[in-house]
C-alpha cells in the first residue's frame, strides 16, 4: 500500500517546515450535513500537494478552511504555525486561485491584478513595477491594457493566477482553477504552473477532480471520498522534477495513475455498500 | 473575383441605415395617410387637424409653445436630478444592511402604487412655490426605477470577486468604491433610462394638476388651454413637442450610457 502517515512525509524539495497544519478539522453544518470529517494533515514548505476526489468530497471546503473562508466547526487549523485569522502579522503570505477566472470585467488587466497590492495600500509605481514582473511571468506582459472580456478563458485564469502570485505568496491555494478550460490549455498551464512552483519555491495546494492532472503536478496527492466527505488515502508522487509532458506518457505515470483510479473505485465501493442496506 | 478594396456593401443593406430607414418610412407612410384621409373625407381642424396644419401652428404659435417647452423642460430636469440623487442615497442606505432594506422597501413600493395624480394636489398645497411642487411631485414618479435598479446593481456582485476582496481584507470603503459602485453602473444606467422617462410623464401630469398659467405654464397648460379654447390644432403641435421630448431624453440616456460605461473603461486602460 502507498498510504503513508503526514508526519513521516520527506518531500524531495524542501526541509519538511510544516506550512499548513490541519488538526482534526472538520465541517459540519448547522442542519446537521457532514461535509468534511475530521481531517489530520500537514503539508511541508514547498510542497505541491493535490486534493483530489469526486464532487462533494470536501475538497474545496478543506482549502476554503486552510484560506480562512469557511469556519471549521470543530478543529484547528495552523498556517506557518498560527491560527488562519492571524496570518497578516506574519511574514509568509497565501494567495488564493478561485475555479473562475473572478476579475473585475470593467478593469484592465493591470488594474485586475493590481488588486490585491492596491488593497493593501502598496506605492503605485512599485506595485506597477510588481505587476509587470508578475504579468511577464505568465506570459501576458502585452496585454496590460486588454480588458478581460478581450481575452480567451485560459488567458483570463492566467491574469488570475499573476494576481495571485504579484503579492509573492509563499503558499498557493488553487480551487480547480482550470477545471473549465479545455485539455489543450489545461495541459499548457499546468506546465506553466509547475515551472512556477520550481521557480518561487511555492507551496501549493491543488483541487482537482483529475487524476492525470493530479499525478502530473503533484509532489502528493490526497485522496478524498464524498458522503460524508473524508480523505481516504494519501499518496506520494516519487517521481522527479522537472516534469515535462511526455512524463504523461511514461510507464511510472500510469501506474500512478492506476493507484488512484483503484482508490477512487475503493472509496466510492465503500460507499455503496454502505448505502445498500 | 478578388479587389484591392471590399467594395462598400449598398447603402440600403447597412444595419445602421436600415435602423434609422425603416421607422422614418413607417412615420412618413402613416403622416402621408393621416394627410389624405384629413383632406379626403374633409375632417374640420377642430376634429383632426392635418400634419401640416399641426405643423404650421407649431411655427405661428411658437412664442408661447416655445416658452412652455422650456418650463416643461425645466421641471423634467430638475426632479429627474433631484430623483437620481434621492434615488441613489436611498439604494446605499439600503445596500448597508438587509434589516433597513426590509424595513423601508415596502415604504418605496407604497410610493410607487400610489398614482401621483392623487398626491399632486396635496403637495401642491404643501409646497408654496409652484415650480418646487411640480418638481417634487415628478420626481416621486421617476425615483422608483433608480432606487430598485441600483439596489439591485449595488447587490448584483461577483460572489468569488466578493471572497476575494474580503480574503485580501479590503475595507468596507474599498469594497464600495471598487466592488459594489462599479458592479452597479449598469444597472443604475439602466434606471436612470427608465427614470428620464417617467419624470417627463411626471412633469405632465404635475402640470395638470397644478394648473398654473401665466408665464410658468407649461405644455400640459398649453394642452389644457387649447382644450377649452377647442384650439385642437395647438393641442396637437403641444402633444408633438411633449412627444419629442421623451423620445429626445430616451436617446440622450442611451447615449450617456454608452459614454459612461465606455469611458469607465478607457479610464482604467488609460492608467498604465
Amino acid at each position: 500500500m502507498n498510504r503513508i502517515e503526514p508526519h513521516t512525509l520527506a518531500p524531495p524539495v524542501a526541509p519538511a517546515v510544516p506550512a499548513v497544519e490541519i488538526l482534526s478539522a472538520e465541517k459540519t453544518y448547522p442542519n446537521g450535513t457532514q461535509a468534511l470529517l475530521p481531517v489530520d494533515l500537514s503539508i511541508a514548505e514547498g510542497e505541491f500537494v493535490t486534493l483530489l476526489g469526486p464532487s462533494g468530497c470536501g475538497k474545496s471546503t478543506l482549502l476554503k478552511m486552510v484560506a480562512g473562508m469557511l469556519e471549521p466547526s470543530d478543529g484547528r487549523l495552523l498556517v506557518w504555525r498560527k491560527p488562519v485569522a492571524q496570518l497578516h502579522d506574519c511574514p509568509h503570505k497565501m494567495s488564493f486561485v478561485f475555479q473562475s477566472p473572478t476579475l473585475m470585467p470593467w478593469a484592465s488587466v493591470q488594474t485586475n491584478v493590481r488588486l490585491p497590492l492596491d488593497l493593501a495600500g502598496v506605492p503605485r509605481k512599485e506595485a506597477d513595477a510588481r505587476v509587470t514582473e508578475s504579468l511577464a511571468l505568465v506570459g501576458l506582459e502585452k496585454f496590460t491594457g486588454a480588458l478581460p472580456r478581450a481575452l480567451s478563458g485560459g488567458m483570463q485564469m492566467r491574469v488570475s493566477i499573476a494576481r495571485g502570485l504579484v503579492t509573492q505568496p509563499d503558499l498557493l491555494l488553487m480551487d480547480e482553477p482550470f477545471g473549465a478550460l479545455d485539455e489543450i490549455t489545461r495541459h499548457k498551464l499546468d506546465a506553466d504552473l509547475l515551472e512556477l512552483w520550481r521557480k518561487k519555491k511555492l507551496t501549493v495546494i491543488f483541487v482537482t477532480h483529475s487524476i492525470h492532472e493530479a499525478v502530473f503536478l503533484s509532489s502528493r496527492v490526497v485522496m478524498m471520498a464524498a458522503r460524508p466527505g473524508r480523505v481516504v488515502e494519501q499518496f506520494q508522487i516519487d517521481e522527479p522534477y522537472p516534469r515535462q509532458a511526455d512524463f504523461m506518457v511514461t510507464p511510472g505515470f500510469a501506474r500512478y495513475a492506476k493507484q488512484l483510479q483503484d482508490s477512487l473505485l475503493r472509496a466510492s465501493t465503500t460507499e455503496e455498500e454502505e448505502a445498500a442496506p | 473575383m478578388k479587389t484591392a478594396t471590399k467594395p462598400a456593401a449598398p447603402l440600403l443593406s447597412q444595419p445602421r441605415v436600415q435602423r434609422v430607414l425603416y421607422p422614418v418610412l413607417i412615420g412618413v407612410v402613416l403622416v402621408a395617410l393621416w394627410q389624405w384621409m384629413v383632406v379626403a373625407m374633409e375632417l374640420p381642424p377642430y376634429l383632426v387637424p392635418s400634419p401640416y396644419l399641426m405643423m404650421q401652428t407649431l411655427v405661428t404659435d411658437w412664442a408661447p409653445l416655445g416658452s412652455a417647452l422650456l418650463v416643461t423642460l425645466k421641471i423634467t430636469v430638475l426632479s429627474f436630478a433631484l430623483a437620481t440623487v434621492a434615488g441613489v442615497l436611498i439604494s446605499f442606505l439600503f445596500v448597508q444592511s438587509k434589516r433597513i432594506e426590509t424595513a423601508l422597501f415596502p415604504y418605496a413600493v407604497l410610493l410607487q402604487v400610489t398614482p401621483i395624480v392623487a398626491v399632486a394636489p396635496l403637495i401642491i398645497i404643501w409646497v408654496k412655490n409652484p415650480v418646487a411642487a411640480m418638481t417634487v411631485c415628478a420626481a416621486l414618479v421617476a425615483l422608483f426605477p433608480i432606487i430598485s435598479n441600483t439596489t439591485l446593481g449595488l447587490r448584483s456582485i461577483d460572489p468569488d470577486l466578493q471572497s476575494y476582496f474580503k480574503l485580501n481584507r479590503a475595507t468596507r470603503w474599498q469594497q464600495l468604491v471598487r466592488l459594489r459602485i462599479p458592479s452597479a453602473l449598469p444597472y443604475f444606467f439602466g434606471g436612470l433610462r427608465i427614470s428620464s422617462g417617467l419624470a417627463l410623464i411626471g412633469a405632465v401630469v404635475a402640470e395638470f394638476v397644478a394648473g398654473t398659467g401665466g408665464s410658468g405654464a407649461g405644455l400640459a397648460y398649453q394642452i389644457l388651454q387649447a382644450g377649452f379654447q377647442l384650439n385642437i390644432p395647438r393641442m396637437f403641435a403641444a402633444l408633438l413637442l411633449i412627444s419629442l421630448t421623451g423620445v429626445a431624453l430616451f436617446v440622450l440616456m442611451a447615449w450617456l450610457t454608452k459614454v459612461a460605461l465606455g469611458s469607465w473603461h478607457a479610464s482604467e486602460l488609460s492608467q498604465d
